[in-house]
This record gives structure tokens, C-alpha cells and sequence, in this order.
């Protein structure tokens, strides 16, 4: 027995970037907010090559998941080309081994900014959310201290009065993104900005979304099946963005969450948000046999 | 020497609030010895005194935002059991956001400043679990009225309001749920005279229309014989002489409610 | 005769502390008055005749003595019971009719004096209605009643003051100088009601300026001059 049979061989770094340790206290924290869906777990965010806030949160989480046979999907606003996306993509594929794809079908971990995709996800997905400002109380209540008890109290009589006032000023409730929704009908998160169209996509989901702020150390969850609600008044439905009715001009796709591009003579054309989606709906037109998944919603609309 | 009062043999119903041997130190400053206070349901207690004697304090600890060194508080309603003051934090919150209102002097306190007036109200009503627009804003609106806030400024922010108004939407608010207890502390303290005179109407009308019981705080006495139906006096700490409204103010018996009565006569 | 009052020993004085010094307004009174008796109380000025009123009232604290009140709730003592059951009292059985007006700001002469009504528990209307009445009949003016009495002249005021004293019977009421500088229509209503609720068995005890006004109604005197040991003189019932 010598000393070179017992220890590991030399590497420049750990298995995923991040150490064991830092890995263990994401699984335990994680594991803590599966257990209490969208309470907000504090953990000691590491560094990773990468500035605060472009997505060091959900990047940890990723890291920490990844295994070499996870085929990973990186997607930022919708989009998996974007620049910040594909350097997530590249630099997950190179410190763990791990396989990468577009297709949301083919993943089996998505890494998000501001979306989710429009296939619906399934069991065996994990949906990793980054996350600028996990704290839905932060505009009515700038002292953390007194927001952590009104979380602890299930006081939050005045996240309804912010949708009361922009009611009574503006006619309707103006939250666009990071609509505050009630979680297993106990906690109020912010689901990440994420526009009003997704999220509920993540009412009664069938696959696990972790969300994740680095910039700001908080960890929280939406467990498979859990409930998943916007605050909304009894008598004021909740309503999302107006894209049911809009057709991708490049795609042909209709029905889906769409990017306006304004043109030269004030109109707007559109094209899907989630491009992925976009490109598999080109190949299909142009004949390909392409796996289109179901999507969450239907003609526009999202089933009950 | 001055007869001790029997205890109550015609009213039968028991007191609405039971404040008793209630002290509370500041390191070695003594704001409240021994506080005793009791008042019936549809009755107006009126605590009067100078500025340090404790009778914001005792308010303060009325509306559950400070707990006594000792001490012990009751209220006789329906599922409210037990010595108030050992409530946690939660059971706190839910039972001052249903069963109690508080005007305070200063708005800020009482108000969000930059909401609309109607939402303060609404407010309470949120806390309380209504969650249906078209009625928080009906019932905003009939607690403005009560308080005889002019409706067309329903939506206005209260920073943008009189002293008058705004006390009128902390008193909205305080009313909202139709609390068992009204609490007011110093609530025309700063307002011109004929706007006092407008807010202790209104509050007198309250106390007519709805019978709400009130316990109310002034160093003014002119207020407090407007309202009260019984006076506390207080004097660093202790109370020094409690009674019926006109007996305090015609037959003060203590030294210090003598000098108080005199001085505003 | 049923007694309403028994007063034994009652005695009451002032503490100036300011002064550090008390003085005595009466000692030691004891007399009784029946349902439906009025009794006057004479004496001269300072001989305590409304201080003897107001501590009946429990406007001041009697220093000793009883004062035993058959009310509809068993015999209770004036003088040592709660404050809560003298305001119920107070607005159930016991009235007190002066001279003075508490006016309030902004609030009407129909309303102000409708309100003993109200706290009665009779209905809004109802009771305004019984209250125009009482206005018109002490004499008030049709367009004064939606008026605020603030603003009202001395005379006015007082005939206000005196509707709302009187709208309800009582068991038992005080009246101090209710007919000072009255008009002699309001003076005969006044005489007219106090006889009414006499004759409906109210007891009375009154400080009259003028006792003529009142005199077929007096059943008895008292004085209350101090150097006199009190007496009660009795007068034959007014023919």
C-alpha cells in the first residue's frame, strides 16, 4: 500500500468546478427547499468564473446536479444561441463531461433565464431557474429582517395592496415578469422573471424547478405537483400577455410566447420566444420528421 | 377622606378590557407602576396627563406593540382567551388587525403615505382575508364615509391630504373591521381648532351610531370631556385619580388633577 | 309611599390642596323622598343646595354617608356604587336638568336633544319625531330645530337643554334652577311636564330661584342653612 494508491490523482480542479464541500451544502439546501416549497433557503454562494448576476445562482445549482450523463440545455430568454447561454453551455460541457443539446425534449437539465420552454417538461427534467431578486417583498418591505418574518407569518396583506393600488391607478394589475405567486399555499415567491405567460406552467408541474440567486446567497423550489398560484383578486382574473393570437413569421408557429421586433414603419412583426421551439417548427413545415413535444398551451391558451 | 367605589352590581355584562398591575421599566426609568384599567363595552375611557406620564405607553401596550415588565390584559370577546400580552407574534397581529383599531397623533405611523386612501383602508381588510376587489373597495369606501372622508378623494395618497383628512383615513382604517376596540392617541393633537372640532364630532357621532367602545389619550382636556364617559388621570407612571367625566372635572380630589382641572379652566 | 331615596349622613366638603385648606358645604343631611314627591330645597346662597344636587348626581364624591336609590335593579347606593352603574343609571333613571346647555359642535338641536332616546335604544326616527315634539312644545322655533344650538341665543339654548333633560321619565330628577331666566311660555311647559312626571310618580328634589313658579307642585321643604339644624317642614299639598 503506498500513498499513491490511496489518494486520487492530481487534478486542476474538482468534478463540476465546484468542491465537494460547496456541492454538499447546494444538495442540502436544495433538499431543504424541496421541503418547503418557495421558502427561500440562504446558502454561501460560491464563486465561479463568472460576475454576479449573470447566472451564477442557477449555475451552481447546475454544477452541482450535473453528472456525465446528463444531457444539459442552457436557454436565456428563451434563446439558446445568445451569448450568455452558450458560454454557460460550453463551460458546464467542459468541467463535467456532460453532453449538451437545443431540444428541450432532449434534456434532462435546462438552465434558465426568463423562461420556460413551451414543451411541457416532464418527470425526469429539472428546470434550474436563475434568479436576480428572490425576495417577492422586497418593494413593500425594504427591511429583509422584517420580510423573513412576514414570510414566517404568512402576512402578506401587502403584496395585495400593490395589486390593489396598481388596480385602482392603472385599471388592471401591472406586474409584467416576476408575477408574486403563492406556492403550496403557504409561501409567496417571485417565480424569477419569468413573464406572466409561464408561470402557470409551473402550477401542478410535473418536473422539479429549483430557482436560484447567487448575487443574493437564496435558494428556493417548486417541487413536482405543487400548487402553484398568482395572487390575484377573487374577482380580477389573472391574465397573461396577449400573445395567444400571434404568429411567428418565421415559423408560422401561432399560440406560443413571442419576441416583437419593430419594424421600420411602426408595425411589429413577431417570432417565438422559445427559438428551439421556433427552429423545430421550421424543420417540420419544411418537411423533416421533427419530435415536436405537447406543449403546455394549446391554441393559444392554457387548459385548466 | 374620599369613599371606596363598590364593585359593579346593575351592569352585569363583564368589561370589554381588563388591564391590570401592568408596570414597565426603561432601565430605571419607570413608565407604567402598577396600571390597573378597566372599560366597559360602548363605554369612552379618557387617560389624561402630561407628556411622560405613561399614558401613551399604556395605549401603546393596549394595541399589543409592547409587552410589560409584568402585568396582565384581557379582552371579553368571543375566542380571545387568556392574558393578551403572552400572545405570540402571530396570534398579535391577527387579533390587533381584527379586534382592535389605533388612530395614532402622528400619521406616518398609522398610514403608507404614498398608497391611495382607500388602500390603507383596504388594507386591513386584506390582512383580514378578503379577497375580492369589488368588495374591499366597497367596504373602503363605506369606512371612508363613516369617518366622513369626502369620496371623491377616495384614491388620493395621504401625503397629498390635510391633517384632518388623514387622521379621517387612519380612522377609516381603524374602523374597517368594526373593531370591539377603538384606540386613539392623541388623534387632534396639531390640527387647527375648527378641524379638531370636525374630527371629535365625527368621532362622537361614531360613538353614538355605533357604540364603540374607545379608550382615548390627550393632554387635552377639552378633548376628553368632549368624549369620555370615564377619566384616568396619570402622573409618572401611576394613576393617580380615575372617575365619571364631570366628577373628574368638577370634583377632582388629588392634588395633581386639581392643578390639571385649574389649569385649563 | 314608596320611597325612591334614602339619604343618611351624607356629607360633603372641598380640599383645596392648592390652598392647603377644606371647607364643609353640607353635614350630615338625612331625609327620604318618595315616588312621585317633590321636594325643594331652600337655603342660603352658598348653603350647598347644588352642591347637594351634583354629589346625588355623583358629579362630586360624597366624603361619607349614604345615599340608598330603589332603582329597577334592587336598592343600590349612590354614593359608593361603580361609576358604570351611575352612567347606566344615569341614563336610565336618574335626570338632571340645569339650566346650561353642553352644546356640540355640528351637531343639531333635533339630534342633540333625540339622543337620550337613542342611547335608550329607540329608533332613529322615532325618536327625532318625540324630540320635534318636545322643541315645539318648550317653544323653539320650527326652523331653529335642524339648527346647531352653538350658535343659539342664552333662552334658546336653555329650552333645548330642557326638551332633551325632560324627553324621558325618570325615576328620579334633580333640577337645578331649571326656570332661571326662562320665557313664560317655556315656564308653563316646564311646569306643565315636571307635573306630568310627578303625576306619573317621578320623585323630585329642585333648587328654585323663584319656588312660585313651582309652588302647587312642592310636597316639601328642606333648608339647608347651615346654623338651622335641618328640619323638615312639611306643606300642606298645594290646593
Amino acid at each position: 500500500m503506498s500513498l499513491a494508491n490511496l489518494t486520487k490523482p492530481w487534478a486542476p480542479m474538482s468534478y463540476g468546478f465546484l468542491d465537494a464541500s460547496a456541492k454538499r451544502e447546494l444538495r442540502r439546501k436544495m433538499i431543504k427547499a424541496v421541503c418547503v416549497p418557495g421558502c427561500q433557503m440562504p446558502y454561501a454562494s460560491r464563486e465561479v468564473p463568472m460576475a454576479r448576476g449573470w447566472g451564477t445562482g442557477g449555475l451552481q445549482v447546475s454544477l452541482t446536479l450535473i453528472n456525465p450523463a446528463m444531457r444539459v440545455k442552457v436557454i436565456d430568454q428563451g434563446a439558446d444561441d445568445s451569448v450568455n447561454a452558450a458560454s454557460i453551455r460550453r463551460f458546464l460541457a467542459r468541467v463535467s463531461g456532460a453532453p449538451t443539446t437545443l431540444d428541450t425534449l432532449d434534456a434532462d437539465l435546462i438552465q434558465s433565464r426568463h423562461r420556460i420552454p413551451e414543451e411541457i417538461l416532464r418527470e425526469d427534467q429539472v428546470l434550474v431557474l436563475q434568479v436576480p431578486n428572490p425576495e417577492p417583498l422586497r418593494s413593500v418591505q425594504p427591511n429583509m429582517s422584517i420580510a423573513r418574518q412576514m414570510h414566517g407569518d404568512a402576512d402578506y396583506g401587502r403584496m395585495w395592496l400593490q395589486l390593489y393600488e396598481q388596480i385602482v391607478r392603472s385599471g388592471r394589475v401591472m406586474q409584467g415578469a416576476s408575477y408574486p405567486s403563492m406556492v403550496n399555499g403557504r409561501h409567496v415567491m417571485t417565480p424569477s422573471p419569468i413573464p406572466r405567460w409561464d408561470v402557470p406552467k409551473l402550477h401542478m408541474a410535473r418536473h422539479l424547478t429549483i430557482l436560484s440567486a447567487g448575487r443574493e446567497k437564496r435558494i428556493f423550489a417548486v417541487p413536482p405537483y405543487t400548487r402553484v398560484e398568482p395572487l390575484v383578486f377573487d374577482d380580477v382574473p389573472y391574465r397573461v400577455e396577449d400573445h395567444g393570437g400571434l404568429t411567428c413569421y418565421r415559423s408560422g408557429a401561432t399560440g406560443f410566447f413571442m419576441n416583437e421586433i419593430p419594424q421600420g414603419d411602426g408595425t411589429s412583426t413577431y417570432e417565438v420566444s422559445d427559438s428551439e421551439y421556433g427552429v423545430k417548427a421550421i424543420r417540420a413545415r419544411d418537411g423533416e420528421v421533427v419530435a415536436m413535444g405537447e406543449t403546455w398551451y394549446k391554441d393559444g391558451k392554457m387548459p385548466q | 377622606m374620599t369613599l371606596t367605589l363598590d364593585p359593579p352590581r346593575i351592569v352585569k355584562t363583564a368589561p370589554l378590557v381588563q388591564v391590570r398591575g401592568v408596570s414597565k421599566s426603561y432601565g430605571r426609568v419607570v413608565a407604567l407602576r402598577d396600571v390597573a384599567a378597566t372599560v366597559y363595552p360602548g363605554e369612552v375611557l379618557g387617560i389624561v396627563g402630561e407628556s411622560g406620564s405613561g399614558k401613551s405607553t399604556l395605549l401603546r401596550m393596549m394595541n399589543l406593540e409592547e409587552t410589560p415588565d409584568t402585568g396582565s390584559y384581557t379582552l371579553d370577546l368571543p375566542d380571545v382567551d387568556g392574558n393578551l400580552f403572552a400572545l405570540d407574534r402571530f396570534a398579535r397581529r391577527m387579533l390587533c388587525a381584527t379586534r382592535i383599531g389605533i388612530v395614532y397623533q402622528n400619521p406616518h405611523l398609522g398610514l403608507l403615505m404614498k398608497h391611495s386612501s382607500s388602500g390603507n383602508v383596504a388594507e386591513r381588510l386584506l390582512v383580514a382575508g378578503e379577497r375580492r376587489f369589488a368588495v374591499l373597495r366597497e367596504k373602503a369606501k363605506d369606512a371612508l364615509a363613516a369617518s366622513e372622508f369626502p369620496l371623491e378623494r377616495l384614491d388620493a395618497p395621504p401625503i397629498e391630504l390635510s391633517g384632518g383628512m388623514q387622521q379621517r383615513v387612519q380612522l377609516a382604517k381603524a374602523i374597517a373591521l368594526e373593531p370591539a376596540l377603538l384606540l386613539l392617541d392623541e388623534p387632534t393633537t396639531g390640527l387647527d381648532v375648527s378641524v379638531q372640532a370636525l374630527v371629535l364630532d365625527t368621532l362622537k357621532r361614531l360613538q353614538r351610531d355605533r357604540r364603540i367602545t374607545m379608550v382615548i389619550v390627550s393632554h387635552d382636556l377639552g378633548v376628553i370631556r368632549t368624549l369620555a364617559d370615564r377619566v384616568m388621570v396619570m402622573r409618572r407612571g401611576e394613576v393617580v385619580e380615575a372617575g365619571l367625566a364631570d366628577q373628574i372635572f368638577q370634583d377632582p380630589q388629588h392634588a395633581y388633577t386639581q392643578q390639571l382641572v385649574h389649569a385649563k379652566l | 309611599m314608596t320611597p325612591v331615596l334614602d339619604i343618611r349622613g351624607l356629607t360633603k366638603g372641598f380640599t383645596m390642596h392648592h390652598l392647603g385648606q377644606g371647607f364643609a358645604a353640607f353635614d350630615n343631611i338625612s331625609f327620604t323622598v318618595n315616588a312621585g314627591e317633590f321636594v325643594l330645597l331652600k337655603g342660603a346662597n352658598g348653603a350647598g343646595k347644588s352642591t347637594l344636587l351634583r354629589t346625588l348626581y355623583r358629579s362630586y364624591l360624597p366624603q361619607a354617608g349614604a345615599v340608598l336609590f330603589q332603582s329597577a335593579h334592587g336598592q343600590i347606593d349612590l354614593a359608593r356604587a361603580a361609576d358604570i352603574d351611575i352612567t347606566h343609571l344615569r341614563q336610565t333613571e336618574i335626570g338632571f336638568v340645569t339650566q346650561f346647555l353642553v352644546a356640540r359642535p355640528r351637531v343639531s338641536a333635533e339630534v342633540l336633544v333625540a339622543e337620550p332616546l337613542r342611547l335608550a335604544g329607540v329608533a332613529q326616527d322615532e325618536a327625532l319625531k318625540t324630540a320635534r315634539h318636545w322643541l315645539q312644545t318648550f317653544g323653539v322655533k320650527e326652523n331653529l330645530w335642524p339648527a346647531y344650538p352653538t350658535t343659539f341665543s342664552g333662552g334658546e339654548q336653555q329650552k333645548v337643554n330642557l326638551a332633551r333633560a325632560l324627553i324621558r321619565p325618570h325615576k328620579l330628577l334633580l333640577l337645578d334652577e331649571p326656570t332661571a331666566s326662562l320665557d313664560a311660555t317655556a315656564r308653563a311647559a316646564l311646569v306643565q311636564r315636571l307635573s306630568d312626571l310627578k303625576a306619573q310618580g317621578t320623585a323630585m328634589i329642585g333648587v328654585f330661584h323663584h319656588p312660585d313658579d313651582v309652588e302647587h307642585l312642592i310636597d316639601r321643604v328642606i333648608d339647608l342653612t347651615p346654623d338651622i339644624p335641618l328640619q323638615e317642614e312639611r306643606q300642606d299639598v298645594a290646593v
